[in-house]
């Protein structure tokens, strides 16, 4: 099956993006195909690369950008959504004056528009939103 | 079109204190572009965003309010607010602002339903993709 995610809440506030994340890795490996995850609202927020959580607990950005690196995982972080809230790529921390080296961007991940969200929900047999 | 798909966007919150109002809303616009098959809920909470006459500039934030009765022209048709989170809250159907969208002849018609639970859970179910908010 053709899946879209769509994660809604930052990360380690709520369990939206943990159980998203679970999810995915399941139906990854049970071989659906995930046709894209989608961060919004404070979703956004599992993005940056700039959080270090303590050595004993789960790292939820890193966990998606190493799932993102072993299956080829699409996952894209809403600009405007993201613009509020401070994740920037190079481009966009560019464009904005931010500085060199402001980008937090976390690898895997890309910056694109709600489109992206509607079209998989266009394109997913299901799509499936984790949020509050 | 094999690729027109029914979307509901739920509305479950408070336009205020949190974000998931406006943000919702921004998605129904671009979605928009994308020619679907869109309809809007307002549940729970979600009622308050329809409220006539809001006026933010005492809590310092962006009145989108303005924006529900623009929907029409991004052919948002069909807005179903479900009448018992109405009146748990003390409201009606005249406490809503009027929204409305022309038809092909240029005639205006009322966007807004009031539909109670059960039929709701109906409409949800006639979906292909829910966005909740």
């Amino acid at each position: 099956m053709k899946i879209g995610v769509v994660v809604n809440e930052g990360p380690y506030t709520h369990q939206a993006s943990d159980t998203a994340y679970q999810f995915t890795k399941a139906a990854l490996e049970k071989g659906h195909e995930i046709f894209r995850v989608f961060f919004y609202h404070d979703g956004v927020n599992n993005a940056t690369r700039m959080t270090v959580p303590p050595q004993d607990e789960r790292n939820v950005q890193k966990n998606w950008s190493e799932l993102s690196a072993k299956y080829n995982l699409d996952l894209v972080v809403c600009i405007a959504a993201a613009q509020r809230r401070g994740i920037l790529d190079e481009s966009e921390a560019k464009r904005h004056g931010k500085g060199e080296g402001s980008a937090n961007l976390a690898p895997g991940f890309r910056i694109s528009g709600l489109g992206q969200l509607i079209e998989s929900g266009i394109q997913a047999d299901r799509l499936v939103v984790f949020g509050d | 079109m094999s690729d027109t798909k029914r979307f509901l966007y739920v509305n479950r919150k408070a336009p205020h204190g949190t974000i998931y109002a406006l943000e919702s809303l921004e998605v129904v616009l671009i979605g928009a572009a994308f020619e679907q098959d869109v309809s809007l809920a307002f549940l729970d909470d979600g009622v308050f965003q329809l409220i006539k006459k809001q006026a933010t500039t005492g809590i310092g934030v962006k009145n989108f309010a303005p924006v529900y009765r623009a929907l029409g022209d991004y052919d948002v048709k069909k807005i179903f607010v479900e009448r018992e989170s109405l009146e748990e809250r003390g409201l009606s159907e005249d406490d809503l602002m009027e929204i409305v969208h022309e038809d092909d002849e240029e005639e205006e018609h009322n966007s807004i339903e009031i539909v109670d639970r059960a039929r709701m859970a109906e409409i949800m179910a006639a979906q292909d993709v829910i966005l909740s908010f």
